[in-house]
């Protein structure tokens, strides 16, 4: 396991600049998530480390070692695809034995039907062995491709949103899966993702990407409680945060222009009259959609609660973050 | 779970068979011909009315693998008793046989330069179509397009420079040579039906086997080859019949050593008179490989040419 940093990563394709001077560390054995909307540069990222494409500009090293110039196979990463890329003209053992069958690592044969029967049992694909790669469900090809992943012991997985394509269940079922893996073997991996729950669930560091720059990199607990701009605090929290102008409430500070609630930054039962739109119950959490000074704004409110349609609710905010008009946190 | 098609009616179906069958009958009629002329005796391969039913005679066989001479009669009763069923024939026509012709030797001729062209252009035309689907080749499309403009004119029009340049090369009425040139002509062909192919690959199999700890070269030939089998198939046939049954390069610059069985199996009407039945025997034999070939591969072959025609 190692400790992969990225230092001043630039990358365009023809006009497009796809990563913008991207720099970080990756600290070893961390689980790091990449979140941002589609084309922020997330996938870009996982395949400038990968070494399947090379940056225009800057170094990536992987436990100390220089990755300039060095193939994906030199670099000893393990990559789950998005698209699964399982080999359709090879079994689902023979997928899984793949990349221990490989030139570097030449497994012994009895190794690799140990850990090829070990990572099957973890992912529910054991009675799947047999079968042709093409002859899978989607959700089982994505296990079997995460399972490619998981028999070797790399420097570094990378992991391309690999829970997308998974019901419900299963997706928490390999949430909580992923991150025990990660956490008892100590490796490092660098996972992108639009979900904010898998990055909140499984990250130690979560990464924000924003149209190929890096713009903030902490705990998710950081990002969520201490967001640099809109756009970071927008990346996390359900229901989103409301971004409404500053000067609703008074009190803002003379360079912000837009002041920033989570939920749990508005009180209810004090302040000024808002009316209630709708109420949303969603069993464990009743949400508010809230009309204020003709703002929209949307709360979370206790479950059980007997609020309506057209009641009035008393608003007023609590440590509300501040922005200044490019977005940029101010208080 | 294709909703448009609905299950044709009965006499629907029918009539598709028929017609197909009919069809079948058509273009089986000329190929049945020359098979059953090889079995005919010379009088009956020219009978008018055409006969249906006749004896069945190994005589276009015997006389299409053998040379023989006029004996007389009592050139025949010195010869003694026939040893084997062949010389039976032989002497049942007043003739001696003198040795094996050349047909045997024109046809591993046609068995060599055909295969091994086609050997040749697959390599060729893998290679070249898995670099320009999958690296960025300067002038790609001018490339390409230069490729397919060799096909643009008929071979045949180069007939003179080729003569002269074969000559030239030493290259003339040998194997090398009609194995170059008959690659030289399938080359682009192939290169842009494999092409096609190897694009339909997705490109992320590789990358993930050069991820798995493979270099790209062991990527291509574990990953992609397999996958390409069915374009490579496809192609192979084409290219095979092509240099299998090529006849107007092959009677320009091969004579003695390296001439293919298409030059020769006419010239086996000048040797013993007007023999149908030996030229329909070697017709028959000639058309056995491709056969053989085109059904053992027959299977990628009807994935090959509908290929693109039913994706999605």
């Amino acid at each position: 396991m190692a400790e992969v940093t990225l230092q001043g990563i630039f990358k365009s394709f023809g006009a497009t600049s796809a990563l913008d001077d991207v720099t970080m560390t990756i600290p070893d054995g961390s689980f790091v998530v990449l979140l941002g909307p589609t084309g922020a540069g997330k996938t870009t990222t996982l395949r400038m480390v990968s070494g399947l494409d090379r940056p225009d500009l800057g170094r990536i090293t992987i436990g100390g070692r220089e990755m300039t110039g060095l193939t994906p196979a030199q670099r000893d990463v393990a990559m789950v695809f998005q698209q699964y890329s399982l080999y359709p003209h090879l079994t689902v053992r023979q997928n899984l034995e793949f990349p221990l069958k490989s030139p570097i690592l030449r497994t012994p044969q009895a190794e690799i039907d140990r850990k090829v029967g070990e990572v099957a049992e973890i992912l529910q694909i054991s009675h799947k062995l047999g079968n042709k790669a093409t002859a899978l469900s989607g959700g089982e090809m994505q296990r079997v491709s995460i399972g490619r992943a998981l028999v070797r012991d790399p420097s570094v997985y990378l992991m391309d949103e690999p829970l997308s394509s998974l019901d419900a269940k299963l997706r928490s079922d390999l949430r909580i899966e992923l991150k025990s893996i990660q956490a008892n073997s100590g490796a490092t991996l660098l996972y992108v993702t639009h979900d904010q729950i898998e990055a909140m669930t499984m990250a130690t560091h979560v990464g924000v990407l924003d149209r190929g720059r890096l713009v903030q990199f902490g705990t998710p607990r950081e990002i969520y409680q201490n967001p640099v701009s809109i756009y970071a605090a927008s990346r996390l929290g359900q229901p989103r945060i409301n971004i409404l102008p500053a000067d609703v409430f008074g009190g803002a500070p003379p360079s912000a222009t837009h002041i920033g609630l989570r939920p749990e930054q508005i009180v209810q039962g004090q302040g000024e009259d808002s009316m209630v739109q709708r109420v949303e119950r969603l069993g464990d959490q009743t949400r508010l959609h809230l009309t204020f000074k003709s703002h929209d704004l949307i709360t979370v409110t206790d479950p059980h609660t007997n609020l309506k349609e057209g009641d009035i609710v008393r608003i007023s905010p609590r440590q509300p973050f501040y922005f200044a008009a490019d977005g940029a946190r101010v208080a | 779970m294709s909703f448009s098609v609905t299950e044709p009616r009965m006499g629907t179906k029918w009539l598709a068979g028929i017609l197909v069958v009919g069809y079948a009958i058509i273009t089986m009629v000329p190929l049945l011909w020359i098979i059953a002329t090889g079995f005919k005796s010379p009088n009956d391969s020219i009978a008018y009315p055409p006969v249906i039913l006749f004896e069945p005679t190994m005589e276009g066989y015997v006389n299409l693998f053998t040379d023989r001479t006029r004996a007389t009669p009592q050139m025949l009763k010195d010869a003694g008793p026939p040893e084997t069923w062949y010389d039976e024939i032989a002497q049942n026509r007043g003739t001696v046989i003198t040795g094996p012709s050349r047909y045997g030797e024109r046809f591993l001729n046609s068995v060599i330069i055909g295969f091994g062209s086609t050997a040749l252009c697959m390599i060729l035309g893998t290679a070249a179509a898995y670099a320009f689907s999958r690296f960025r080749v300067p002038l790609k499309d001018d490339l390409m397009f230069f490729i397919l403009s060799t096909r643009m004119m008929p071979p045949i029009a180069v007939a003179i420079p080729i003569f002269l340049m074969f000559r030239n090369l030493g290259l003339s009425d040998t194997h090398l040579g009609m194995i170059l040139l008959y690659t030289a002509v399938n080359l682009s062909l192939s290169v842009w039906l494999l092409k096609g192919f190897i694009d339909e690959i997705p490109v992320e199999y590789e990358e993930a086997a050069l991820i798995d700890g493979y270099t790209r070269f062991q990527a291509f030939y574990k990953i992609v080859l397999p996958q390409a089998a069915t374009g490579i198939a496809s192609t192979a046939i084409f290219c095979l019949i092509f240099a299998w049954n090529e006849y107007a390069f092959a009677v320009l610059l091969t004579s003695g050593n390296a001439q293919t069985a298409p030059p020769f199996i006419p010239t086996i009407i000048g040797t013993s008179g007007k023999d149908w039945p030996a030229v329909a025997a070697g017709a028959t034999i000639f058309l056995i490989p491709v056969m053989v070939f085109t059904i053992l591969l027959r299977k990628h072959l009807l994935r090959g040419i509908t290929f693109g025609a039913v994706r999605k």
